[in-house]
């Protein structure tokens, strides 16, 4: 018996595909370039069939750097970055990467390698219950039961994900599904009947948006992600002119304007610019295009635009009325709906408004002290001056990020690319791997701090593996900033975890992975630094040295309202945030 | 074991809310995850294949703020599995419970607790000679009040279906 099996079997098996590979051939035809991933023993027959694919595969030396690289390379082209990695530990190095793709709507898709089925639930080696551990942080997933399943859950999964409001999907394969032969059909067809995806906006609630902006006078446009996503930019461009309104971005929204225009008055929240700021505490109509009134733009909430006219854009219905009850919501796509918007838009009269934005532009400008040690402000506004918007930036998290999204003023969008939401760490480096990836002909640029370089700096073996043009720039200053930030601020300067003292030397450290390693440590030596770092057509490693115990401002204290925006270091010591972290 | 039958009086309000979902593994986690994110109590919770066979019925009653269950519902409605999610708790439903309670009683309380019984038009499905077992149906509230009637006869074991719904007419469930 066994022995008909055997012969018959190879005979058999030679004409079909394994799983494996009918998954690698549905990513193909989902048009998948790059596939960012680590190999390991349950992923063996996907990482096997890549071999015979158009496919190129980027093994990176971490699970979570896969992600990030995935996620860069989706924010900077639209198109969603794929990861594939092992069962276990593999899969669960992923789930840092994934909730950063969820909050900042990133579409990834996210493939496991899993134990073999019989084995299921039964604490096989290197099992983990990978669907079970990542549904909070997935917008959908699938566990794959059967081979016949594989097309679909491909096609459903790429669907989801960069449809509507985009994000991580996940797909679990066991491996005996991977390696056993699979002959299902391909597939174009979705159905997912509890899958909406909003596309043009109402009549009505946009006929009331253009009356409410009409009758407006100190209006203000709130840019947020979801005009990004969209290709808004021209739109919001379009509006801002006709209405003769001043226009605030996110972090996230950054690009989706180009912040040299005359009305743009750049990043407004907690470490916004003062004159963003009091735009938005003083408008009498705000209108967010693809915002969610993240805790980081309002501050208190009871506090936030309380008199002013909310009308609110976006494409996930769950995001109306979560933070604030706006007076008008359209349900859509940001980009059509300011399309149907515009023809309905009259010039506001808006001329007294927009001379006040300019007087508090003038007033409270961004500023950093010129002496005194090298600034990482300097560095960063050198560095937009050197890129002027035709690089793409990425960033880590902490002061580094909040001084570039003050000083690196994108010009359009996916230019831009930050953790937002999620704030995550190590995000920086990898993403604009992934990003340069996606874009050969664009110079990349990473700007990290010590702290969150340090947590995903082993892709420096991806980047000079590759030889990619991608420039990581350290903001070195030997602290976890922000943390030392608010603890001078708000903990009586007692400094705890945050002191990073036993930092490598980062130039010899890029130098031992075989990339160049230039170091930055006179405010002289900037533009001659970075501009031999741009110019070169391998990776570099830029090590600023800045001054020690710098603090970004403006600040709004978390929890606390626009009105207690700090310019510049307080005098005396401050109470204790109330706000989310 | 007496703390276990004792009726849990919310002080939030409580929600019924309907969903109509995919059948498939994983979505009575996910539904339930949004419930728990958000702090929200489950009561009950049925789940039941509903009449075409790729889809299911679930019916949930929840305690929690009013204010949070608008966010419920949105978060319920944008899982990919979740074809509706519908709230009914101020429409006029039809609803119907059923509840199993087993009572140790003496010859001389079985009387008396028949009589109770036989008043909420609950029938006695299991005689022993030292207790009994109660089956009641009709809305929760009728539930509610038969039990608070035979828990000084000592209600050793109660189990309850958990609300069932359905819109009355042509309304969606």
């Amino acid at each position: 018996m066994a022995k008909t099996e055997d012969s018959l079997d190879p005979e058999m098996n030679q004409k079909l595909p394994t799983g494996g590979e009918r998954l690698i051939q549905c990513l193909e035809r989902e048009g998948v370039e790059y596939i960012f991933g680590l190999s390991g023993g349950a992923a063996m027959p996907m990482f096997d069939a890549l071999l015979d694919s158009s496919i190129k595969l980027i093994l990176t030396r971490h699970e979570q750097g896969a992600t990030h690289m995935a996620d860069g390379y989706a924010r900077s082209t639209g198109r969603p970055g794929v990861v594939l990695v092992t069962s276990g530990p593999g899969a669960t190095n992923t789930v840092t990467g994934m909730l950063t793709a969820l909050m900042d709507s990133a579409p990834i898709i996210v493939i496991c390698g899993q134990t073999i089925t019989s084995m299921l639930g039964k604490d096989a080696f290197q099992e983990a219950d990978v669907t079970g551990i990542t549904y909070p942080v997935v917008k959908h997933s699938y566990l794959v039961k059967d081979g016949s399943q594989i097309p679909r859950i491909v096609r459903e999964a790429f669907h989801v994900a960069t449809t509507g409001r985009p994000g991580p999907v996940l797909i679990d394969v066991p491996k005996d599904i991977g390696q056993d032969p699979c002959d299902a059909p391909f597939t174009d067809e979705v159905f997912l009947p509890g899958y909406q995806v909003p596309s043009r906006g109402e009549t009505q609630p946009i006929a009331q948006a253009a009356r409410l902006l009409r009758d407006s006078r100190r209006p203000v446009l709130y840019v947020g992600n979801g005009a990004v996503i969209s290709g808004a930019d021209k739109a919001v461009t379009t509006l801002a002119e006709k209405l003769r309104a001043p226009v605030v971005t996110t972090l996230l929204g950054k690009g989706a304007m180009d912040e040299t225009h005359p009305l743009h008055l750049g990043m407004f929240g907690m470490h916004g610019t003062a004159y963003a700021n009091k735009a938005v505490a003083d408008c009498d109509l705000i209108m967010s295009i693809g915002g969610r009134w993240d805790d980081r733009v309002t501050g208190r909430l009871e506090d936030f635009c309380a008199d002013a006219v909310k009308i609110h854009i976006d494409i996930d219905p769950a995001e109306f009325n979560k933070i604030v009850q706006p007076d008008v919501s359209i349900l859509g796509d940001a980009r059509l709906v300011l399309e149907d918007l515009i023809p309905q838009i009259e010039m506001a009269d808006t001329a007294d408004w927009l001379e006040q934005c300019e007087k508090w532009r003038k007033l409270y400008p961004l500023k950093y002290p010129k002496q005194g040690g090298l600034r990482a402000q300097h560095v960063l506004d050198r560095l937009d001056a050197l890129t002027e918007g035709q690089a793409i930036i990425t960033t880590d998290v902490g002061q580094h990020q909040m001084w570039a999204a003050q000083f690196l003023r994108a010009r359009s969008g996916r230019h831009w690319i930050s953790s937002g939401g999620a704030g995550t760490m190590g995000f920086g480096f990898p993403s604009a791997i992934g990003a340069q990836f996606g874009n050969p002909d664009k110079k990349v640029w990473a700007i990290v701090g010590d702290g969150g370089f340090q947590m995903t700096l082993m892709e420096l073996a991806t980047a000079f593996i590759h030889k990619l043009p991608v420039n990581c720039l350290i903001i070195n200053n030997n602290f976890l900033g922000m943390i030392r930030q608010w603890q001078e601020m708000f903990y009586d300067n007692r400094v705890s975890g945050a002191d990073l003292e036993g930092n490598p030397d980062f130039v010899k450290l890029a130098q031992a992975y075989g990339v160049k390693g230039l170091r930055i440590r006179r405010p002289a030596d900037v533009d001659r630094i970075l501009k031999q770092a741009h110019d070169d057509p391998g990776p570099c490693v830029v090590v600023a040295e800045v001054v020690k115990e710098d603090n970004v401002f403006p600040m709004i204290p978390a929890g606390a309202s626009i009105a207690e925006m700090l310019i510049e270091k307080p005098k005396g010591p401050l109470a204790k945030p109330t706000g989310s972290t | 074991m007496s703390a276990a039958i004792e009726l849990a009086l919310p002080v939030q309000p409580i929600h019924t809310i309907s969903l109509f979902v995919n059948n498939v593994p994983g979505v009575l986690v996910r539904v339930s995850l949004v419930f728990s994110r958000r702090g929200f109590n489950i009561e009950s919770l049925v789940v039941s294949p509903g009449a075409e066979g790729d889809f299911s019925r679930m019916t949930v009653t929840c305690s929690g703020e009013h204010e949070v269950l608008e966010q419920i519902i949105k978060q319920l409605s944008k899982l990919v599995d979740v074809v509706h999610a519908i709230d009914h708790s101020t429409d006029n439903s039809y609803e119907v419970e059923i509840a199993l309670a087993k009572l140790e009683c003496s010859l001389s309380e079985r009387a008396q607790i028949l009589q109770i019984a036989k008043h909420f038009k609950a029938r006695a499905v299991d005689y022993g000679p030292e207790s009994v077992i109660l089956q009641a149906n009709g809305s929760s509230e009728k539930i509610d009040a038969m039990i608070m009637l035979l828990r000084p006869y000592g209600i050793t074991e109660l189990v309850r279906s958990g609300k069932l719904l359905m819109a009355r007419g042509k309304k969606t469930t």
